[in-house]
């Protein structure tokens, strides 16, 4: 009985956050109806990411083949999405485990400390667990031992990353309403510090007259099938005929093969993003109620989308930037024999936009673009680095795309490896 | 009245708009069905208004709906201000 409890269902992720959903909604007094749709939406959602996984995870496969028949070396491609639903097999459970404790815990430290932010991006709190849950896994740690230090750390991430950032995004919004809470903390710093030594504040990037048309790249479905399209096209082009047609295509055109394996990545993109909406849907709503009558005077720390209005321009110089950083980042990282991450257009653009405004904000135009350009470089190097300490676990075909889970899956590891653990 | 609100990926801002619209309109003492998505899927969807963020309702606009463009969407001000009137 016992193990029917601990194995199949508490073992099983997906029920797991049901029951999650299902504790908040009671506990905001919901109406039954609402109890259950909301658990089963729940439940559906996570079995919609693993859905989304299955779709990807092919094309994702044949991509790394490609890659490295063409240039001899690794192609990762930077999707959180792709990571996460491709490790729920293997780590669903403890994923599912550490973010709930990890808000749990965020809530006890925005209670009793100075740092009062409630974390409510909840598709990165759920990045994050995973990343957590990934790296004490190989480090050693599991069962009670694991849950415990990982949702620590995560909520001690869910406070401490907003705060780092509070006193610019002060500057940005002319207010200290709300803080923002994404995992690409890192790089925004960073922007933000390469704009105060290196630009002007007086010459914003609102002064400038930056062409609209590039707008469209907003809906992800469209950014990420016209740049897994051009990445895929370009490196059949090196793979050559001869090889995809023999041993990937069952024998149909290597192009339009290609281009469909392209779009079928990105479809399950759009599956696996569809999932982590109904997931979350539930469970931000029930962490933002109890949040707000447990830790009072709290700040909601939010997506960084929050502060593209403030900048509208920044946001497209900030992501021009950090992508061209991320482009050139592909030839140099195999020189200095680190595995290649393929620029995302999906990370430079959210992150890229946000360093961008961040530089805006410390350094006007020069600052949005230097801060972005640097932020493209981490976010090429970091995961690069993180996936050398990685090893074999798995998902060398993709990797986390944020600066902050490379940073934290970085010391985790490390530490780790310093008390002989991993 | 159906109210759908939009951003890039469907995740973070819109959710937390999604979160706002219901709270000014629980302010205004209105009703209406709120939910959010991306831009992807907004194409096809069917709702009386559309609220989406300054920086992406170019994209959300195709010139048959009615659009509402928030520049902060934290102020419960501009969201009541802004949907007022297009209530019932």
């Amino acid at each position: 009985m016992l193990e029917l409890i601990m194995k199949d269902i508490l073992g099983t992720p997906a029920i797991l956050v049901g029951i999650f959903a299902l504790v908040g909604l009671l506990l905001q007094r919901k109406a039954p109806a609402d109890v259950v749709s909301g658990t089963l939406k729940t439940v559906m959602g996570f079995i919609i990411i693993g859905a989304g996984a299955t779709v990807l995870i092919g094309a994702l496969n044949i991509f790394s083949k490609m890659f490295d028949h063409a240039f001899h070396v690794a192609g990762v491609i930077p999707n959180n999405e792709a990571i996460v639903a491709a490790a729920q097999s293997k780590f669903g459970a403890s994923t599912a485990l550490i973010m709930v404790f990890g808000m749990v815990v965020n809530i006890i430290l925005a209670r009793f400390t100075k740092f009062k932010y409630i974390f409510l991006t909840g598709h990165h709190t759920l990045f994050m667990a995973c990343l957590i849950a990934v790296t004490l896994s190989i480090g050693g740690l599991s069962g009670a031992p694991l849950i415990l230090v990982g949702s620590i750390i995560l909520g001690l991430c869910m406070v401490i990353f907003p705060a780092i950032i509070q006193p610019y995004v002060r500057q940005i919004t002319g207010s200290d309403d709300f803080a923002i809470g994404h995992f690409g903390t890192i790089g925004y710093v960073i922007s933000a510090n390469v704009g105060k030594w290196f630009g002007n504040k007086e010459k914003t990037t609102e002064q400038i007259k930056v062409p609209k048309s590039l707008g469209f790249l907003r809906d992800t479905s469209v950014a990420v099938s016209l740049t897994m399209a051009l990445f895929f096209v370009v490196v059949a082009l090196f793979t050559g005929q001869g090889y995809i047609e023999s041993k990937l295509s069952g024998g149909s055109n290597f192009i339009v093969f290609s281009l469909m394996q392209a779009i079928t990545f990105a479809a399950g993109v759009y599956i696996i993003l569809a999932g982590v909406r109904m997931l979350i849907a539930e469970i931000v709503p029930a962490f933002k109620g109890i949040a707000e009558k447990v830790a009072p005077n709290t700040k909601p720390a939010l997506d960084c989308p929050t502060i593209f209005p403030f900048a509208p321009n920044a946001v497209i110089i900030g992501f021009l930037f950090s992508f061209m950083a991320g482009l050139l980042s592909m030839f140099i990282l195999p020189v200095v024999g680190l595995k290649v991450i393929v620029a995302g257009l999906v990370p430079h653009f959210f992150t890229g936009a946000a360093a961008g405004v961040f530089g805006n904000a410390t350094g006007g135009q020069r600052g949005a673009m230097f801060g972005s350009f640097a932020n493209g470089i981490i976010i090429s190097f970091i995961p690069a680095i993180l996936l050398v300490l990685l090893g074999n676990a798995g998902f060398e075909g993709s990797t986390f795309g944020d600066s902050d889970f490379g940073v934290i899956g970085i010391l985790i590891l490390s530490i780790m490896k310093l008390f002989g653990l991993a | 009245m159906k109210i759908m609100v939009v951003c890039g990926n469907g995740l973070g801002s819109s959710f937390i708009m999604e979160m706002n619209v219901k709270k000014a309109l629980t302010e205004m003492k209105k009703n209406a069905e709120v939910d959010h998505t991306d831009l992807a899927s907004a194409r096809t969807v069917q709702a009386d208004l559309f609220i989406g963020a300054a920086d992406i309702v170019g994209q959300l606009d195709d010139g048959t709906r009615t659009i509402v463009t928030l520049e902060n969407m934290m102020s419960i001000v501009e969201i009541k201000s802004k949907i007022e009137p297009h209530l019932a």
